[in-house]
């Protein structure tokens, strides 16, 4: 288990590298330069943009600049905006709690809904129930969510004016970040109607971001059950005159969850990417539509940051996704 | 009376390419505490037909029977869930392939609880002792350590060993081993067995050993029932089939055996058996017998009386009024 | 017995001269999917809609008809048979639009697919056969451009090009690339073993023949699923940078771009957001039930028993 854990972390370090490199090698292969973008229509004077040149160290050479920026990297120091003249590391936390709070709620819907669904259509091969579950995967798998989300909003916004079309909260409520998670704040504030407030919020933005994963996962899990369960030792367990619950629950689904649990992984890009579109539709605050926002205002530094902390945060989940395959497949972890 | 039986067992797999009659009208005699041996080639249904009596067939079978009892109990009528208490319990099997017939993501020792949990009123205590006695039983040194051994750190036989540690473990009446040695290397093919037989002295249970070697069945079994394509072609206690058989394909698997030849050459069964889409009219023996004429190659043979060993032929060998032979 | 040998001999051998073609087992086993076959069936319409869109469409696509703006379908009230879908806010007529969208999408999954096979393909092969120092970082490269989102990376990517069509496809290309190459190492790997290949290693064979003609043609029933899947996938993302501002610019009817258009009047006017998803969703749809049918025909492990 160690050896497979140092292994793990050995492949970890050099994409690490890598992904600073590549983050690094687009702000330079941009077009445009960026301290005149940066003074925008006023224009500048040459000493001022030489001087701003300096500050931000455009004027080294290239391996130079990238020394200073990977160590600052390593440092927390991703720079700062050059529309907020913030921190880009500040700006990443204060709004990544909102893409965080949106994102778990999709991926515990898509799991909740794709794992049981995906058991159900194997163990009913063939029959009705598969091939209805299945074909409404196949679509929700094809969906483009941009579309799906403007339709959700057209009947559930417009028609029947049951959820607000954009944001987080109400405007009536005001209280204090302590989390950053709307759900748990506007509990802890204890203002009457806040957490109703946000729960509304919530519903479709993290609806349209399940779409795609809940399909994959309930594709996955039936396709995973299916070639468990046609194994040997599936046989052996109902040879012992075991419940088909026990059988297909416990026997089929701890083997078929090997690979699931692969897939719900990888899935975590695919929520990121999700959330880039849902953030711009919903007018979601979060790190996707920050994102968005960066690259058409050519904020540089936040797109170069962002796209590391994002690129950084797939690569530990699926470490992460990579343990846990270890800790359930036992042939790994005894080896 | 008997222990397990069945008459006119027929099992249809619906495939892509139309269905496929795996066992035709076969019937087994299990009586208490007796040996039998299932004995054909590969694709014979002697598997099938077993896994049919268990009820472990996938969803693309059909089974029909005029009588499927167990112990005097109408298996067809039975409910499922009374099926499960039954199977596992009194009904037990063991298969082919250890390695891969053990659930690799739980240790051998909870695979075993499981089955005792199950089908006994132990408490998890004597759940546990049940499991080294067992362990002792079928010859697995150090059995507390190997109980948390999952199967991937056990060998083939060994596997095996807990394969039928499972099996016996709620003291079955029965107990039906499916090729239980053909996965396993020589010198362990043995000793599985000479444990499977001693269990069954010990224990006084049944046992359907299901093989295709013959050597195995001299050596084992009290009876021999023998199939061919899906059919049960002769019947007989095993001293008397060795002697006279009285089917002209159990004589040819018996001049086959190394023991028995006479020749520098050892005697082949030419062709294979029929499959789905080349089955003969007539006598579906009748393409590889050397035996047979127009009568066999068009009429369904009839099934002999016992003294002819139950043969399904139209002219049985070593019959009394005939100096063929 | 000599008799009956011989006869079963001659079954045997005439099985095999009736023994159906590769192909002939292949669509035999994709005809059986219903789903699938549909699925073809949608695709060669929007292939034959996106060929000859211009001669369809009843008018110009960029037509802009001033005294009929926001004018809804023809089973609506207020619709015409002059504009059967409708018109947009500035009165181009819907249908047209959409017929030349079709274009677009098709167009957009084709470059994008044959650029990331055949780069995916040759790096892939390329793996798999260099000696290892070469083989990990490539495989490393692949890691670190898989670590992405992929719709930001292309966004990113896009941002860096300029926002036109062309950048987009390239864009996407970019990014679904490193799954070809994963996908081609490892059947090369598991190919490169087997006797056929070193049959031919030993006959003689030179590396290039070894890798393009001796092992990628077993090699290719994964990529062709794959490309299946990817076009698709190519649809969908050039739709999102359409809709996001970073693909084809207005007033191209490309289906992303017309809804990005649509977004102001989604409580207004329905027509023009809905038709142009609905596009989109059959259109991958389409490719998606053929692309599950074309792996389960040729991927046996999944065939039905």
């Amino acid at each position: 288990m160690l050896k497979f854990f140092l292994s793990r972390l050995g492949t970890f370090i050099p994409t690490f590298l890598g992904v600073t490199l590549i983050s690094f090698a687009f702000i330079r292969v941009l077009p445009g330069d960026p301290i005149i973008v940066m003074a925008g229509e006023r224009g500048l004077s040459q000493e001022r943009y030489e001087a701003l040149r300096s500050q931000y160290g455009f004027d080294q050479p290239l391996y130079v600049q990238f020394w200073e920026y990977f160590t600052g990297v390593l440092q927390g120091d991703l720079g700062t905006s050059f529309v907020t003249n913030r921190p880009v590391w500040d700006e990443f936390f204060s709004l990544f709690p909102a893409t965080l709070e949106l994102s778990i709620c999709a991926i515990i819907i898509a799991i909740a809904l794709g794992l049981p669904a995906g058991v159900i259509a194997a163990v009913y091969r063939g029959k009705f129930f598969d091939r209805a579950l299945m074909s409404t995967a196949l679509i929700g798998y094809s969906m483009p969510i941009f579309w799906w989300a403007l339709l959700l909003i057209i009947v559930f916004s417009g028609n029947l004016g049951w959820t607000p079309v954009s944001g987080r909260m109400g405007l009536l409520y005001f209280f204090d970040d302590v989390t950053g998670f709307m759900l748990i704040d506007s509990l802890l504030s204890g203002q009457e109607g806040a957490f109703g407030s946000a729960v509304h919020h919530l519903i479709l933005p993290s609806i349209v971001l399940a779409t795609i994963p809940l399909a994959v996962i309930a594709r996955q899990t039936r396709s995973a059950m299916l070639e468990v369960l046609s194994e040997d030792y599936i046989r052996t367990a109902r040879a012992k005159g075991l419940s088909p619950g026990r059988v297909n629950g416990l026997h089929a689904l701890r083997n078929a969850m090997i690979p699931v649990i692969t897939v719900i992984g990888l899935s975590v890009g695919t929520l990121l990417a999700g959330a880039i579109l849902t953030e711009t539709i919903f007018s979601w605050p979060g790190i996707g539509k920050w994102m968005v926002d960066s690259i058409f205002r050519r904020d540089y530094p936040v797109v170069q940051g962002g796209l590391l902390m994002i690129a950084v945060m797939v690569m530990f989940v699926n470490l992460i996704v990579d343990l846990l395959y270890g800790l359930i497949n036992p042939k790994i972890r005894k080896r | 009376m008997s222990l397990l039986k069945i008459r006119n067992l027929s099992v249809t797999f619906t495939t892509s390419s139309g269905p496929f009659r795996a066992v035709d009208k076969v019937d087994v005699d299990v009586r208490p505490g007796e040996i039998l041996a299932i004995v054909g080639e590969s694709g014979s249904g002697k598997s099938v037909s077993m896994l049919a009596t268990m009820g472990l067939l996938p969803w693309t079978a059909t089974v029909t029977a005029d009588e499927m009892s167990f112990d005097g109990r109408d298996l067809r009528a039975m409910s499922g869930k009374a099926r499960r208490r039954l199977i596992g319990n009194d009904l037990a099997m063991i298969f082919q392939e250890p390695m891969s017939s053990l659930n690799p993501c739980f240790t051998v020792g909870f695979q075993i609880r499981e089955a005792l949990r199950k089908h006994t009123s132990l408490d998890a205590k004597a759940r546990h002792a049940r499991c080294i006695e067992l362990f002792e039983m079928v010859g697995i040194p150090a059995p507390e350590r190997r109980l948390k051994a999952f199967p991937h750190q056990l060998s083939g036989g060994m596997n095996q060993r807990v394969m039928i540690a499972m099996a016996i473990a709620c003291r079955p009446r029965l107990l039906i081993a499916d090729e239980p040695t053909t996965a396993l290397d020589v010198t362990i093919q043995a000793q599985i067995l000479d444990l499977l037989t001693g269990l069954q002295a010990e224990t006084g249970m049944g046992l359907i050993l299901i093989t295709h070697d013959m050597g195995v069945v001299a050596e084992t079994a009290e009876r021999v029932a023998v199939q061919y394509a899906g059919q049960k072609v002769e019947d007989q206690p095993v001293d008397a089939l060795f002697d006279t058989p009285h089917h002209p394909y159990t004589a040819a698997l018996l001049a086959a055996l190394p023991e028995r030849a006479t020749e520098r050459h050892l005697p082949t069964i030419p062709g294979v058996v029929p499959g789905q889409h080349d089955r003969p009219a007539g006598c579906l023996f009748s393409p590889r017998c050397k035996f047979a004429d127009d009568t066999c190659r068009t009429i369904e043979p009839p099934v002999q009386p016992p003294e002819l060993g139950l043969a399904l032929c139209h002219y049985p060998l070593h019959a009394p009024q005939e100096a063929k032979a | 017995m000599a008799d009956a040998s011989s006869q079963t001999g001659r079954q045997v051998l005439k099985d095999g001269g009736t023994r159906p073609t590769r192909f002939r087992t292949f669509w035999n086993s994709f005809k059986e999917n219903r789903g699938a076959v549909m699925g073809l069936w949608v695709f060669l319409a929007f292939l034959l809609v996106a060929v000859f869109a211009p001669f369809l469409a009843p008018y110009d696509p960029s037509a802009q008809f001033r005294d009929a703006t926001l004018q809804p379908p023809v089973w609506q009230e207020g619709g015409t048979w002059g504009f059967p879908l409708g018109t947009d806010a500035v009165g181009r007529d819907m249908l047209s639009r959409l017929i030349h969208g079709a274009r677009f999408s098709f167009f957009v999954g084709i470059v994008v697919v044959v650029v990331a096979a055949t780069g995916g393909i040759i790096i892939g092969l390329i793996a798999g056969f260099a000696p290892t120092w070469l083989d990990t970082l490539i495989m490393r490269l692949m890691d670190i451009i898989l670590a992405f989102p992929s719709l930001l990376l292309a966004l990113v990517l896009v941002a860096v090009l300029g926002p036109t069509l062309l950048n987009a496809m390239i864009a996407i290309a970019l990014v679904l690339q490193p799954h070809y190459v994963r996908l081609t190492r490892a059947s090369v790997l598991s190919e490169r073993s087997k006797d056929y290949v070193i049959a031919s290693r030993v006959a003689g064979a030179g590396r290039a023949r070894l890798m393009f003609i001796t092992v990628l043609p077993n090699c290719l029933a994964p990529i062709i699923v794959q490309a299946a899947l990817s076009f698709s996938t190519a649809i969908l993302d050039a739709a999102a940078l359409g809709f996001l501002g970073m693909g084809a610019q207005p007033p191209t009817p490309e289906w992303g771009t017309m809804l990005a258009d649509a977004r102001e009047f989604v409580l207004r006017a329905w027509w023009v957001v809905t038709l142009p998803g609905i596009a989109i969703l059959v259109t991958v749809l389409a490719i998606n039930l053929m692309g599950d049918g074309l792996r389960d025909a040729l991927d046996p492990k999944l065939k039905r028993s």
